[in-house]
């Protein structure tokens, strides 16, 4: 870790001469800038976002209170359903971490101009937008879109008897394939701007964990989109042309569908193949990001920096032989259980240690209780809930009762629905002075805080008790059974007005972002004193370029907080170490 | 200093919430007590590590409060620390996994008493098929399946003739193993009875199962657990779990597959047409199996 002996090499290539825009729409419309490209990704990320959300007021309402609402009937239901969860996970989430932080905070935090392909950088954002009107164009189609759930399992997402067949699952299936060429080359400029333009002296292990987390999730999403892509492209033939690869015969609805041979849980295989990494290509940023804010305002070197390194880059490589304990009752070989129950529980030790490491972060720090330091701590202990029960559902036989049952939608927003949330408003209000130049207003953003993390953990933990008592997930309404108490339809309809009190206070964050960045308080220059690259540009907010005449050089890592040889309590990455004020030596 | 108040009320209110709500597994039915176990071993493992993080985590929030005479302490690392507590989880992951796996092994292995059974499913109803008589069910194909014959079962097949065909409440003894051999027809469904604790899903084009062993006398509600289209939260069934003499008597009024042929009344019709009907199909695909 000692930073001072550091070598550094000379550079290597001269400048590549920056690309310039000449006009306005090339500056902020086809942008090349890959913060300008961040701020559109994010922008459209959050309006589709907003559709899941009010997607899944919806569903509440009627699971809340069945029977009052006639708007929805079981396929609108199942419609929500499916399009708020592909939505929160691939249009939402995805986006945003690797399109929206990927492209803003990689440049900045590896001392780069800007990613290394801008041409392909801005393609990958366009093409993104189409994705997103082709899902959205869905809605109006006849039949409207899909309800086959957000994992579109065939036959069912191709046959008659489930909502948008016609032609809501081929849009669905096309925008599918949009998204994963925009994002291929999106992520091919994350991973070698990583790799080849990186400040000088700033080697891998020099770099933020933001980066590490980012980095190694665009590689786990290289390698399982294509598996999404080649799914999608054979099930649209399947859908289209009439082949077999994921449906049998079948009698359906009075007849003998003439095909032959298909198999269902061969698309199941491809669907998770591509859907465990999915949920570490959400995650992962999430731990990196919630590292550098932890160790900014605990004001401490984050526990255990080359372990975090380790640890993201085995849950990386492991999540790619877990995927079939989303399969443990799907009539797949159940021996195969054996194996995946051992490799999704082995994931679990780096997972835990991360954990560990953020709490140790905090052990003799000197916390500061900003806005983004509250979103980290909420952060871990949904975090830790969700790996909890994680472990309950990875644990085979355990999986049995639970699996398909509401414990399984309890589980996973909190691990990765209302986790990976919390990182992005801990992100939003640590960096939002950097974009902008300005301070989010604190009193608003204390009440979204208080208001979002108390009512999702009221929202979230009774939920899995439901699924104990054995209501299923993805049903319009459970009606009449000899096992569901009535008393469940209090908690029900308590879930629902916690939603949204919830979803009230998202209204008061979205009226805090606005307003802020036209009236806000001016921030003055790196805020929270923090040691990384973005905050050290020339300009602030940083310009086009990022950093002026001359690139930073690298001397040390990036979690250089509370050493006591120091006069300040931080050292950025870029101080010369004799430009370092030292502490006189006492004795 | 708030959030660690938020932090010990967020431990204690979730403990006592696990204590005292009234939602819990709805009592059980089957021999899967062992799974039932194994979920109370997780509970105890897991809770004590959520409990004690968030309470470390909450004194950290109190004590390390910021103070602006103070400066944190800087330790990068510690390995002997991060050792220990790689080991200690690890082992925590080895308690979880050992009953986990065991269990498992059971419940893929049905017992060799184990009586057969056929669940079919399709949107959205649910029918069942026993052995009857010589105790082996007939060969089926969905080639075979029309009006007549629901189930296609294979009419040539002797195995089939007294099939046991149910298309109304499932009857089964207490104390008998039962294997059930799940089949779709149409899309994925998944035969869940919550307080048997089994599920499995039935996927058109292969058979897979399940066992257990009905334990306690009631009536239940069967469910399907895997989205299967519009009618799929109404896809509901009955089970009957009984002593031997009411199951005996209530197998008595079941009809088999040769009577249910024959009493449609036109049955030398419908094999006329059934016939012509996998001609029709063998046309437009070659024969397997
Ligand atoms: C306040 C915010 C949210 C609420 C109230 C909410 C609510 C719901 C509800 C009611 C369901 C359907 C349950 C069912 O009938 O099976 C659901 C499903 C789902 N949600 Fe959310 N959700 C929220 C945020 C998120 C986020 C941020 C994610 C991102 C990962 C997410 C991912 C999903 C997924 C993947 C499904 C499953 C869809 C399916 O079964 O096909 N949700 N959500
Ligand atoms: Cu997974
Ligand atoms: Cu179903």
């Amino acid at each position: 870790m000692a930073s001072e002996t550091v070598v550094i090499p000379p550079a290597e290539l001269p400048e590549v001469e920056l690309y310039h825009a000449k006009s306005w729409i090339t500056k902020y419309v086809f942008s090349q800038d890959a913060k300008v490209i961040a701020i559109q990704y994010s922008g459209t990320a959050v309006l589709i976002g907003l559709v899941g959300l009010v997607l899944s007021w919806l569903m509440r309402l009627q699971l809340g209170f069945p029977e009052t609402f006639s708007f929805i009937d079981e396929s609108e239901y199942l419609q929500y359903v499916t399009l708020h969860g592909m939505i929160m996970v691939v249009y939402l989430l995805t986006a945003l971490f690797l399109g929206g932080f990927g492209n803003y905070m990689i440049p900045l935090m590896v001392g780069a101009r800007d990613m290394v392909f801008p041409y392909a950088n801005m393609l990958s954002f366009w093409i993104y937008l189409l994705s997103v009107l082709i899902l959205v164009a869905s809605f109006f189609v006849p039949g409207g879109p899909t309800g086959a759930g957000w994992t579109l399992y065939p036959p069912q997402a191709i046959t008659s008897g489930t909502p948008g067949s016609d032609g809501g699952i081929i849009l669905m299936l096309v925008s599918l394939v949009f998204f994963i060429i925009g994002f291929t080359m999106g992520g091919l400029n994350y991973a070698v701007t990583v790799l080849q333009a990186r400040a000088r002296g700033m080697t891998l292990m020099m770099m933020p964990l933001t980066v590490w987390g980012i980095f190694v999730a665009t590689i786990l999403a290289l390698f399982a989109f294509p598996a999404l892509l080649v799914a999608s492209i054979m099930m649209l033939f399947d859908r289209i042309l009439d082949t077999s690869f994921f449906i049998p015969m079948i009698y359906e609805m009075g007849e003998v569908i003439p095909r032959e041979g298909g198999s269902p849980v061969l698309f199941q295989h491809l669907f998770w193949f591509f859907g465990h990494p999915e949920v570490y290509i959400v995650a992962l940023p999430a731990f990196g990001i919630v590292s550098d804010v932890i160790s900014t305002h605990a004001r401490k070197a984050i526990f255990g920096y080359r372990m975090m390194v380790w640890a993201i880059i085995a849950i990386g490589g492991l999540s790619f032989i877990v995927w079939a304990h989303h399969m443990y009752v799907s009539g797949m070989n159940p021996y195969f259980g054996f194996f995946f129950a051992t490799t999704t529980l082995i994931i679990a030790i780096p997972t835990a240690l991360k954990l560990y490491n953020w709490t140790l972060t905090l052990w003799k720090g000197n916390i500061h209780m900003t806005v983004p330091m509250l979103w980290c701590i909420a952060f871990i202990v949904t975090f830790l809930n969700g790996g909890v029960t994680g472990l309950f559902l990875g644990n085979v036989s355990v999986d049995v009762p639970l699996s398909d049952t509401m414990f399984v939608v309890a589980h996973f927003h909190m691990v990765m629905g209302v986790a990976p949330i919390f990182v992005i408003f801990a992100a939003i209000y640590h960096w939002f002075p950097l974009a902008t130049g300005k301070m989010l207003n604190n009193a608003m953003g204390q009440f979204h805080f208080w208001v979002t993390f108390v009512g999702a953990y009221l929202i979230y933990f009774p939920m899995h008790y439901l699924g104990f008592v054995g209501v299923p997930r993805r049903y319009y309404e459970i009606g009449e059974t000899t096992f569901v108490p009535p008393s469940a339809a209090d908690l029900n309809a308590f879930i629902t007005i916690m939603v949204l009190i919830v979803g009230f206070a998202q209204v008061v964050f979205i009226y805090n972002l606005l307003t802020s960045i036209f009236s806000g308080k001016k921030s003055e220059v790196n805020p929270w004193k923090a040691t990384t690259l973005e905050w050290q540009t020339s300009e602030f907010p940083p310009g086009h370029g990022n950093f002026g005449d001359e690139l930073p050089v690298v001397y040390r890592w990036a979690y250089e907080y509370g050493a006591p040889e120091n006069v300040d309590d931080y050292v950025p990455q870029n101080i010369h170490p004799d430009k370092v004020a030292r502490k006189p030596i006492a004795e | 200093m708030l959030m660690a108040v938020v932090l010990v009320l967020i431990v204690v209110g979730s403990v006592a919430f696990h204590l005292v709500s009234p939602w819990w597994s709805t009592p059980i039915a089957s021999n899967w007590g062992s799974i039932d176990t194994t979920i109370d071993i997780t509970f105890w493992i897991t809770g004590v590590v959520y409990v004690v993080v968030l309470l470390f985590m909450a004194y950290c929030l109190y004590r390390f409060r910021y103070n602006p005479q103070r400066r944190s302490e800087y330790q990068p690392e510690n390995h002997k620390l991060e050792l220990w507590l790689s080991g200690l989880t690890a082992l925590g992951v080895v308690g979880l996994l050992t009953p986990g796996l065991i269990v498992w092994n059971d419940y893929i292995t049905p017992p060799d008493e184990a009586t057969e059974i056929e669940v079919v499913a399709k949107q959205w109803e649910w029918g069942f098929r026993l052995p009857g008589k010589d105790g082996v069910l007939g060969t089926t194909n969905i080639r075979f399946m029309n009006d007549e014959n629901p189930f296609g079962i294979n009419p040539d097949d002797p195995a089939g003739q007294d099939d046991l065909l149910i298309d109304d409440d499932l009857h089964l003894q207490t104390d008998k193993p039962i294997k059930f051999l799940l089949r779709a027809f149409d899309v994925l469904h998944n035969f869940y009875v919550p307080q048997f604790r089994a599920k499995m899903d039935m996927v058109p084009g292969m058979i897979t199962y399940i066992w257990l062993t009905p334990n306690r006398a009631d009536t239940f509600d069967i469910l399907c657990a895997e989205l299967c289209g519009i009618g799929h939260s109404s896809m509901r069934g009955i089970v009957v779990v009984e002593n031997v003499a009411d199951y005996e008597q209530w197998l008595k009024e079941q009809i088999t597959f040769s009577q249910s042929m024959a009493g449609l009344n036109k049955k030398i019709k419908s094999e006329v047409k059934l016939v012509s009907r996998i001609q029709d199909k063998q046309a437009l695909f070659s024969v397997h199996d």
